[in-house]
């Protein structure tokens, strides 16, 4: 008997901001990330068949997920490769540059920062999970979606002084659980 | 110059801290919450962990859909859920 079972009326509620965030932190762009989590949900949809119930349904779509992020990279790289590469080293003097310009530059450190954010972005999310949903809520409209503590507070119902103390408890927990790692 | 003219609580300087990582507290806030920062620990210890968690947030590239964008997402894939 399968372990796991398949509801995609919980999807979105349930996966939307994890998969959003865990594709942000890996290709850097709003637009892009939207993109390929909506692709991601519809390729689930049409292989619903597939899932066996032996990992959970959030295992199984960043699965597919993974998949169009590699997509995604091999289709920019491809783009990439039809562009015209010239190199012209006309004089003496400048014969054996090219070697230095292959040369990895030490400053250029894209890729693991990009890396380290990933897994940062990931931290920052699982620690948002350990809080009370009011708390989880408010800190992301606030320090993540850079809301007005107005709009919060008209959104939520709640005044001013309530969102500082739900701020206040929520930072507090997200610092002790980021502290181990991260700071 | 009476005392609480300058002296504020550790609450009160918790409040400031958080405030201002968000750019909220104001100059004379500011001004009071230094003051309180030149003497107590605690407050030094919560404000280089508040710190912290900023420039985690800041460096992170975490994000979540706004809610505009999660219901687009969501009437997209209901309907494709409903051609099922």
């Amino acid at each position: 008997m399968p372990k796991h079972v398949i509801d995609p009326n919980q999807w979105i509620n349930l996966y939307s901001d994890y998969l959003f965030n865990y594709t942000i932190s890996r290709v850097n762009d709003r637009e892009i990330a939207k993109d390929l989590v909506q692709d991601t949900f519809m390729a689930g949809l049409k292989s619903m068949k597939n899932f066996k119930g032996d990992a959970s349904e959030r295992t199984w779509l960043i699965s597919i997920l993974k998949r169009k992020i590699i997509d995604y990279y091999r289709k920019i790289n491809s783009n990439k490769g039809k562009a015209e590469v010239r190199i012209n080293y006309s004089d003496s003097e400048s014969e054996g540059d090219w070697l230095e310009e292959r040369v990895a530059d030490p400053f250029d450190k894209t890729a693991e920062d990009n890396l380290e954010n990933s897994e940062l972005g990931d931290a920052i999310y699982n620690c948002l999970g350990k809080l009370p949903e009011k708390q989880a809520q408010v800190f992301k409209m606030k320090t993540i979606l850079n809301y007005e503590t107005e709009a919060i507070c008209n959104e939520l119902g709640i005044t001013a002084s309530n969102l500082w103390v739900i701020i206040h408890r929520a930072r507090t927990a997200m610092a002790s659980c980021l502290e181990d790692n991260w700071f | 110059m009476k005392k609480s003219f300058l002296f504020i609580s550790c609450e009160e300087a918790h409040h400031i801290c958080d405030k201002s990582q968000y750019g909220e507290a104001s100059l004379w806030e500011r001004i009071k919450l230094s003051i309180r920062l030149s003497w107590c620990t605690v407050t030094r210890a919560y404000t280089k962990r508040n710190k912290a968690l900023t420039r985690a947030m800041k460096s992170s590239n975490v994000d979540f859909l706004k809610d505009d964008e999660l219901d687009t997402l969501r009437s997209q894939f209901n309907q494709e859920l409903k051609n099922q």
